[in-house]
């Protein structure tokens, strides 16, 4: 079966998504995101990204991957390389029998991204189906453009074996059993009860609600500690955690609502509508969130970290309303 | 958000390319809207790049003035920090500081020079220079 790329927001989800369909199981990009359980908030301020502390969004990296094998009855195989040569020859043996093969790379070294874009972040998913026989360049799907992309063979192998905060070591994925469609009303309560603990009750006061307002705190911090420069270095950090780095826009928030609505109709429970909408209401602040910061780092407002940490922790607030409520209906 | 709201500002740092955002449609369903940009994500990465460019640039005035070599204006060129250069090279954090000292890097063998252009993507005679 030719391989159909498809245009996606998240780079992880959107991989798993196409590797789905391309074994015949059709699952859209919000389902693999929900029930993976792939959305959550942590601040983590001991792991420092250019001096700037870790603000997520979502699950670690590979929870997508790793958390359908259960619900899709899907065996993923993974496999990491020392020697990148080995890596190389690898991918090409499971490109010769057909296979499409999820890659872990640094967008860094990945020649057709564009030049402001590429940092060294070291858990960007592409997938290859493919090489080109008189260039010799890889067919990528990577799931954040509109059509597929090549990439030289050196290039490749570079991203694939960058080193740093979350290596990827050359890592190659790929489906061994064939998914099949799962029973509904067993796996997607399931998922959004996974989120909703997550987000409620995770032990550590940097994950969940919790984290949101410990941010806030943080965030409130900067008036009186550091310079104006750094205070906006730490809230543009902040930002583009939540929008630039392929969330589909508010954080994951939009993503999980689509979710939630297929999971409305796939249950018939109309109620899982109704939180969709509040969540795309709690997006919706994400993204005000976003635009009064920039407005700060621009100096067209003044810098006012109070204000955004009060944003901070209304939307904290907002959100353990919601998962309260999603608790309940799951 | 609603699909008319999604931003269409259009956005350099994405270099032409669209995003896929989430967007309620008329039906009141979300779907995958594509993007041309919105100007907030547009100032946060420019804040990113400039900062980085910023610390390249003021690395390549130290090196005119002989306070620092061109390795560390590579570094930074190439978006790297000591800790991501060390681990990328092998080499020891202390080690990469020493050559910053330009009668160091003056002495550094062609083999040692070959590890840090390739570590960076950079020919050696591109290493040799800050420019």
């Amino acid at each position: 079966m030719a391989f159909q790329h498809s245009h996606a927001s998240h780079c992880e989800s959107g991989v798993m998504s196409a590797i789905l369909r391309h074994h015949g199981l059709p699952i859209s990009e919000p389902m693999a995101f929900g029930l993976s359980s792939a959305m959550s908030f942590a601040y983590i301020p001991i792991v420092k990204i250019n001096g700037l502390p870790l603000v997520a969004y979502r699950m670690p990296p590979k929870a997508i991957i790793k958390g359908l094998q259960k619900p899709l009855g899907l065996k993923m195989r993974f496999e990491t390389f020392r020697n990148p040569d080995a890596g190389t020859r690898r991918l090409d043996e499971l490109l010769a029998a057909g296979e499409v093969v999820g890659m872990q790379t640094s967008v860094f070294w990945l020649p057709y991204m564009p030049a402001d874009l590429r940092f060294h972040f070291n858990a960007h998913n592409v997938l290859a189906f493919g090489r080109d026989t008189s260039s010799g360049e890889y067919q990528l799907s990577d799931p954040v453009f509109e059509t597929p992309v090549s990439c030289a063979p050196e290039a490749l192998q570079k991203a694939r074996f960058a080193k740093g905060v979350l290596a990827p070591k050359g890592l190659l994925y790929y489906a061994t059993g064939k998914p099949s469609t799962p029973d509904w009303a067993a796996v997607i309560p399931k998922a959004l009860k996974k989120t909703t603990r997550i987000m409620l009750d995770a032990p550590l006061p940097i994950i969940g609600v919790r984290g949101i307002r410990r941010l806030a705190n943080a965030v409130e911090g900067l008036a009186t500690k550091k310079d104006p420069a750094q205070a906006k270095m730490f809230i543009g950090q902040v930002v583009r955690m939540q929008e630039e780095i392929g969330t589909g826009g508010g954080g994951f928030r939009f993503i999980y609502a689509s979710f939630l609505q297929e999971a409305a109709e796939l249950l018939a429970r109309p109620s899982l509508n109704e939180l969709a909408e509040t969540l795309v209401d709690i997006g919706d602040e994400w993204r005000e969130f976003a635009l009064s910061a920039a407005r700060m780092i621009r100096d067209r407002e003044a810098l006012a970290t109070p204000k955004l940490a009060d944003k901070l922790r209304l939307i904290a607030d907002r959100e353990q309303a919601f998962f309260r409520d999603l608790r309940r209906a799951a | 958000m609603l699909a008319s709201d999604v931003p269409q500002e259009g956005n350099t740092t994405l270099g032409g390319h669209r995003k896929a955002l989430y967007a309620r449609g008329a039906d009141g369903k979300l779907q995958i809207v594509q993007s041309a940009g919105w100007e907030v994500e547009e100032i946060v990465t420019r804040q990113a790049v400039d900062d980085l460019n910023r610390l390249a640039e003021e690395a390549r005035l130290r090196v005119n003035s002989g306070l620092t070599s061109a390795l560390e204006y590579h570094m930074h060129k190439a978006r790297m920090d000591v800790p991501l250069l060390a681990q990328t090279t092998g080499l020891w954090q202390w080690r990469i500081r020493r050559h910053f000292r330009p009668a160091v890097f003056a002495s550094l063998s062609t083999a040692l020079r070959r590890r840090y252009a390739d570590a960076m993507g950079l020919t050696v005679d591109q290493l040799n220079k800050a420019e």
